[in-house]
């Protein structure tokens, strides 16, 4: 058995006993998140009674437009505080605690409008990223001889991971230059930098050409693969049963469905979420036009 | 021919006049604010007048030299810190609105009543309070000192040792801001102008970031007002005003924004054009026939209203100034 066979068993046999139903406990969560609630006015925005991400494996969070699913990212990375709600990463607790330090403790995030520094080069848009650089702090920046070498270090790891998304040759080029495409890999790139444990993807196919969403999809793999956990939002069905582990299903705020990727859009909550509950009712039927029948339906809505 | 040739020798004067560096100073910490950082502070006069009456004040009460330039700075570092500490979690916008406002609050304080006492109220503070204490640091022989047609006393309101002073003082302000804007943290200052979510992201704690910016550049901000103030005198309403604020404005998107040099050389050609228009206007009110139509006190306005049409026009056409980089900006001009 080679080891990337090995890798995808030990993926599915991690994932094979865990049930097929919302909030569902994993064998290793590496992200724990209760009673997460976001209100704006009187909508709620997400509801989430209990989510468990599994370590080292790709979970994607699907759902139609205004399920939530960037506000819940948001949420869990420090971009938005929440009504309540607690969440942990690795055991400790992440709520309350600011994008920044969010980040710190290894989570990084990427963005639906992507956020390349435009008037940075790309090279500078990566050594940004560079986790306790000494240079970065006042006292010392004017120094150089104290943080030349953690700076040629970090443009080594730079220029390696550009050359894994075939960007090295823009390295010296204006990130405001790029094609939307590129700016995507740019993020990403720039998001290894900071060495992180777990990478939150919002939308990473979002506008990018199909030539490059296959690149793309095989870079995200090769983050699982490398040992991070992705966590990503995405709405194009063909990546994410592609690549895929585990999907988790939002509808109006709430998890409305988990599962491995093949069954769960067949479950009916998925569906009802995408295409609504009543959507093999002929609306021109004279039975709704009967008050039993329509007091039926009643009854269904309100069981949801 | 005369004439022209003292209007000329006037305005190339002002190229190494001490207003010049003042200005230029402001701008060096301006471009800290805005070139570097994004941030947008419309009250760069206010840091101004706080260093110059914190350096006023202690010499008027005895203090010595070095306390009265600590007292500039801290002034300024304070101003920054009340300032910048409830606004810079905020959208960029709202630090422009506290600052423009809290720069008239510091005028109003300056002109009013209340502290008179120590601030002189309206009139302000005349310079002999203060500038014997100065003059006194003075290396420079007694006498006067002609290099080409500009002659000044060595040692005096208008003297070498004060162009001296102020053009040392560019000059170590401008290596401090090249040093660590070249650095890494200087990277995360033009991060955070580019979109401070995107740095905050990758683990930047923005806020102090922001903080540390606006603290340095009002630093800077508060020298300039003390360096302003020496040659002259400190007079809340021509220091502390809107109209300083938009001239440092003007200088530094003149020199260009985000450059090392751009201050400096915005600062030089604004007072030149600044003084060559004035003067220029002035001598031909009074010799020809064009004072029926503009008389010589309507020039100080004329030339006040020809500054805020170059700003626009620097904005419009040339947003990069002299020095910046076009590459540089093309990408955000949408």
């Amino acid at each position: 058995m080679s080891v990337d066979e090995t890798t995808t068993a030990a993926r599915s046999e991690a994932l094979a006993h865990v049930a097929h139903k919302p909030g569902a406990a994993k064998n290793d969560p590496i992200l724990k998140a209760d009673h997460v609630v976001r209100r704006f006015g009187g909508m709620t925005a997400v509801d989430v009674d209990h989510l468990e991400v599994q370590e080292g494996v790709i979970t994607a969070l699907i759902g139609p437009n205004g399920a939530g699913k960037t506000t819940l990212f948001n949420l869990l990375t420090g971009f938005d505080t929440p009504n309540t709600g607690e969440w942990s990463f690795q055991g400790h607790s992440l709520s309350g605690k600011s994008g920044a330090a969010v980040a710190k403790a290894g989570v990084v995030r990427t963005f639906q409008l992507t956020k390349a520094l435009g008037r940075l080069t790309v090279l500078q848009n990566m050594l940004l990223a560079s986790p306790n650089n000494p240079g970065e702090k006042l006292g010392l920046s004017w120094l150089p001889f104290l943080w030349k070498r953690h700076e040629a270090e970090a443009t080594e790891k730079a220029m390696e991971i550009l050359a894994r998304f075939k960007l090295d040759a823009k390295a010296a080029d204006y990130a405001g230059s790029l094609s939307g495409g590129q700016r995507k890999l740019l993020e990403m790139a720039r998001a290894l930098m900071t060495d992180p444990t777990m990478i939150m993807l919002d939308e990473p196919m979002a506008g990018v050409n199909p030539a490059l969403v296959q690149s793309l999809l095989g870079h995200v793999q090769a983050l699982r693969d490398e040992g991070m956990t992705v966590l990503f939002v995405e709405h194009d069905m063909h990546a994410v049963r592609h690549i895929s582990d585990w999907v988790v299903v939002m509808a109006e705020g709430r998890i409305v469905a988990e599962g491995p990727p093949s069954t769960v859009m067949k479950d009916q909550a998925v569906v009802d979420a995408y295409l609504g509950a009543h959507h093999d009712t002929d609306l021109g039927d004279d039975a709704l036009l009967d008050p039993e029948v329509l007091a039926r339906l009643e009854a269904e809505e309100e069981k949801r | 021919m005369d004439e022209f040739l003292r209007i000329l020798t006037q305005s190339l004067g002002e190229i190494l006049a001490p207003t010049t560096a003042a200005m230029a100073i402001a701008a060096i910490g301006l471009n800290l604010h805005f070139g570097y950082t994004g941030l947008l502070n419309m009250g760069q006069a206010g840091f101004m007048l706080l260093g110059a009456y914190g350096f006023g004040i202690t010499l008027t009460l005895g203090g010595p030299i070095w306390l009265a330039f600590l007292i500039a700075v801290a002034a300024g570092v304070m101003f920054a810190l009340l300032l910048g500490m409830p606004t810079l979690q905020l959208r960029g916008d709202y630090l422009a609105i506290v600052t423009i406002s809290a720069a008239e609050i510091v005028r109003w304080f300056g002109r009013s009543t209340l502290w008179q006492e120590w601030t002189g109220g309206a009139s302000g503070l005349q310079g002999r309070y203060f500038k014997d204490p100065f003059h006194a640091l003075s290396f420079l022989p007694e006498g006067r000192f002609a290099l080409g047609p500009f002659e000044y006393i060595n040692t005096g309101s208008d003297s070498w040792f004060t162009r001296i002073f102020a053009w040392g003082l560019v000059a170590l302000l401008l290596l401090f801001v090249w040093l660590i804007t070249r650095s890494p943290w200087g990277r995360v200052l033009k991060g955070i102008r580019e979109d401070e979510d995107a740095v905050r992201a990758l683990g930047k704690n923005v806020y102090s970031y922001k903080l540390q910016a606006l603290v340095i550049g009002g630093a800077i901000g508060a020298l300039g007002g003390v360096v302003y103030a020496i040659p002259t005198a400190i007079s809340p309403d021509a220091m502390g005003g809107r109209t300083m604020t938009f001239f440092v404005w003007t200088i530094l998107l003149l020199g260009g924004a985000a450059t090392v040099f751009g201050p400096v050389l915005g600062s030089m050609i604004f007072f030149t054009a600044y003084m060559f228009m004035r003067t220029g206007m002035r001598t031909l009110s009074e010799d020809t026939a064009l004072g029926n139509f503009i008389s010589t006190t309507q020039v100080e306005f004329i030339g006040g209203m020809l500054v805020g049409i170059t700003l626009m026009c620097l904005v419009i056409f040339r947003p990069q100034g002299i020095l910046g980089n076009k590459k540089e900006l093309a990408f955000n001009v949408r």
